[in-house]
């Protein structure tokens, strides 16, 4: 029976997202302290330079995806006018809280989810987390403020960052006047610094996976990334990651393999289906084939993050992710992953709410075929809706994907 | 290798059986509604089969299809991706796109000359040009299923029901119905519209196989296939059981390498 290698790190993962849904739940309920919540590729770094504790709600609506009970909420939001079409983790999360429920009761004790004093966002990702800060904007009766990031960008050119960096440091005022805290460019280049060392060492535990087995799967990742969202810009995350990356080492060394038996290694582009995420790694376990890179976890690596230069090197680095860049510089990102990372094949999860995440519209993969030779495979689902995902046609879907892979294995003869 | 084998196509609305003797001839087949249990059809399927050809053990059943899981004895499963292309293959051994119109979904499969598969799609959520859409429509039509083919041959209009989804289909259909459309052309409508919504799915080469349910109640869909896309369309012997078949063949290759 296929089995999912736990890692000796998660047992401090676990301690360590509790210490911080704790932390923020209670910096919400001390008058002295104040709660910011912050998109997942926002500004994190600025807002902790300002002694706010930082909230994610993207990853709470992970956690609702993960947790299967997004289809309960999903519903709730739709009859308030949030179409079933727009990001699911927007309609599941506003769902919760109209429900009065979230999965923070009862994975960390909390009430409800930590009350914000200011939103802020970066439309780097999408339009749709806009929306959803006003939302909770309205309805706190709390300060909504954010960057527009340009979209589509194939090479990050200078005005692309000056227009950023003015935009970051117009945040300031609201920012001081909220936390009730001056600006301190000091204590910002020191959060930088842990950012960018926590960046580095989320990269060097993925790019663990380019060896051969792999020690790691774009499963493992999607949980251990974790603190890599939610705890970038603090020491605990680094300490994580060293630890995981010590453990990743030794698996590398010891040959141990995350796929037993590892016969192919594939891509996997797009979103992860969270309420199928422990299912799918079985799956794939099961057909010997492992998951070694993906655009979703990488999508917290920044290399340009330098604590010398923090206004601007955080601008580059929010602008150069994948989900902000055209498709050429999407197909050159992952040509190059495809060969680093020695994959047999791509697999792309159209999810029918993010667009954004759903790189199968405009023809990329077929031309990333071209140019690779590397053959893929399109599966339709959604990061939430599970109404959206046909389980037995996606597992078709990709099971004979693997059976392609295999040479000769629909060959001639019989 | 002095046995029989089996191959088992369990689809979403109909499974399959076909079973091949020790020189590789076909033996028996047989067909029956899925139902509910996969497993209860898989058996009754491959007892009917053996008991029609008067054998009493197979050396090697393969099965494929949606419930190709639950098969407890099957020695080895496969998808029905591959056991289209192996099936096809064996019938036209040379590049083709193979293209699968079943119960619940269609298939396009691109097979290279050696019989490897090269590429699949396979279509989207909706039922829409499948089988069930077919059965749907008519049904909206309130005419036999027997009948509509002969009724399409009738067409003096070329009209393709052009939605994605089968309920706007329906409503399309009602529409039509309305405004005085010929039953002929309505129905000849549905079979365009399966095959356009193949022909969108993604490129089809020049040699084209058809296989699947409604190519089999439905040649008609193959001349509207080739007229459509200018290939040559062939269609093999038993189009539904090209699965079940291929799956056979897949039986045979096992076997062989049992020691
Ligand atoms: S990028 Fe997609 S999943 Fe993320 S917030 Fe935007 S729409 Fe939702």
């Amino acid at each position: 029976m296929p089995e999912i290698k736990p890692f000796r790190a998660q047992k401090r993962m676990k301690e360590l997202m509790a210490g911080h849904f704790r932390g923020v739940d209670a910096a919400a309920k001390d008058p002295d302290r104040k709660v910011a919540w912050c998109t997942s590729v926002g500004p994190a770094e600025l807002l902790h330079s300002f002694g706010f504790e930082v909230y994610y709600p993207e990853n709470h609506g992970a956690m609702l995806g993960a947790t299967r009970s997004a289809e309960k909420y999903i519903p709730l939001a739709n009859a308030l006018g949030y179409s079933p079409d727009i990001c699911s983790y927007l309609t599941s999360d506003i769902g919760a809280f109209l429900a009065g429920e979230t999965p923070l009761q009862r994975a960390y004790g909390l009430e409800g989810v930590p009350r914000p004093d200011v939103l802020v966002y970066n439309t780097n990702q999408c339009r749709d987390v806009q929306d959803w800060f006003s939302f909770y904007g309205r309805r706190f009766g709390v300060p909504v403020i954010g960057v527009n990031s340009p979209t589509g960008v194939s090479e990050v050119t200078r005005p692309h960052v000056n227009a950023m960096v003015a935009q970051y440091q117009a945040l300031i005022p609201t920012l001081e006047e909220v936390s009730g805290r001056r600006f301190d460019p000091d204590r910002f280049r020191e959060v930088m610094g842990l950012s960018a060392k926590t960046s580095d060492l989320w990269k060097e535990c993925l790019w663990q996976a380019s060896y051969r087995p792999s020690p790691l799967t774009f499963f493992d990742a999607c949980i251990l990334m974790g603190p890599a969202v939610v705890l970038r810009g603090t020491p605990e995350a680094v300490a994580f990651y060293e630890e995981l990356l010590a453990e990743l080492k030794e698996r590398v060394d010891g040959g141990v393999a995350a796929v037993e038996g590892e016969r192919y290694r594939v891509y996997w582009e797009g979103m992860p289906v969270w309420g199928k995420l422990r299912d799918l790694a079985l799956f794939f376990q099961e057909l010997r084939t492992a998951v070694v890179v993906s655009t979703y976890c990488n999508s917290w690596v920044f290399d340009a993050f330098d604590p010398a230069d923090p206004f601007e090197s955080m601008a580059r680095a929010y602008l150069e992710l994948f989900i902000v860049r055209s498709d050429d510089a999407k197909e050159r990102i992952m040509a190059r992953l495809i060969e680093e990372f020695q994959v047999d094949g791509v697999v792309y999860h159209d999810a029918k709410t993010c667009p954004h995440n759903s790189n199968t519209r405009y023809g990329l993969p077929q031309r990333l075929k071209e140019r690779t030779g590397v053959p893929f495979i399109v599966i339709y689902g959604d990061l939430n809706d599970l109404r959206c995902f046909s389980e037995e046609q996606a597992k078709t879907n990709i099971e004979a994907f693997v059976e392609q892979l295999g040479p000769g294995r629909a060959a001639a003869g019989g | 290798m002095a046995a029989h084998v089996l191959g088992l196509d369990l689809g979403s609305s109909w499974s399959k059986a076909v079973l091949l003797d020790p020189d590789g001839r076909v033996a028996g087949r047989a067909l029956r509604r899925t139902g509910i249990r996969f497993e209860d059809a898989a058996r009754d399927l491959r007892d009917e089969v053996l008991s029609a050809a008067g054998v009493d053990r197979v050396g090697c059943t393969v099965a494929t299809g949606y419930g190709r899981r639950n098969v407890p004895f099957a020695d080895a499963r496969r998808t029905e991706i591959s056991c289209h292309a192996k099936g096809a293959y064996h019938f036209f051994p040379r590049e083709m796109d193979v293209v699968d119109i079943g119960g619940q979904d269609n298939k396009i499969i691109h097979v290279r000359r050696d019989g490897t598969v090269a590429n699949f799609l396979m279509n989207r959520k909706c039922a829409a040009g499948t089988g069930a859409f077919v059965e749907e429509i008519a049904h909206r039509l309130d005419i036999p299923l027997e009948r509509i083919e002969a009724l399409a041959e009738g067409a003096t209009r070329e009209i393709t029901l052009s939605s994605f989804c089968t309920v706007f289909s329906a409503t399309e259909v009602i529409k039509l119905i309305r405004e005085g459309e010929e039953p002929e052309n309505l129905c000849r409508g549905i079979f365009n519209s399966v095959i356009a919504r193949v022909v969108e799915m993604g490129p089809l080469g020049e040699f084209i196989v058809m296989s699947g349910g409604v190519v089999a109640a439905f040649p008609i869909v193959a001349k509207i296939m080739a007229g459509r896309t200018g290939a040559a369309v062939e269609v093999p012997p038993d189009p539904q059981f090209l699965g079940a078949f291929g799956a056979a063949l897949v039986a045979r290759e096992e076997l062989g390498a049992d020691p």
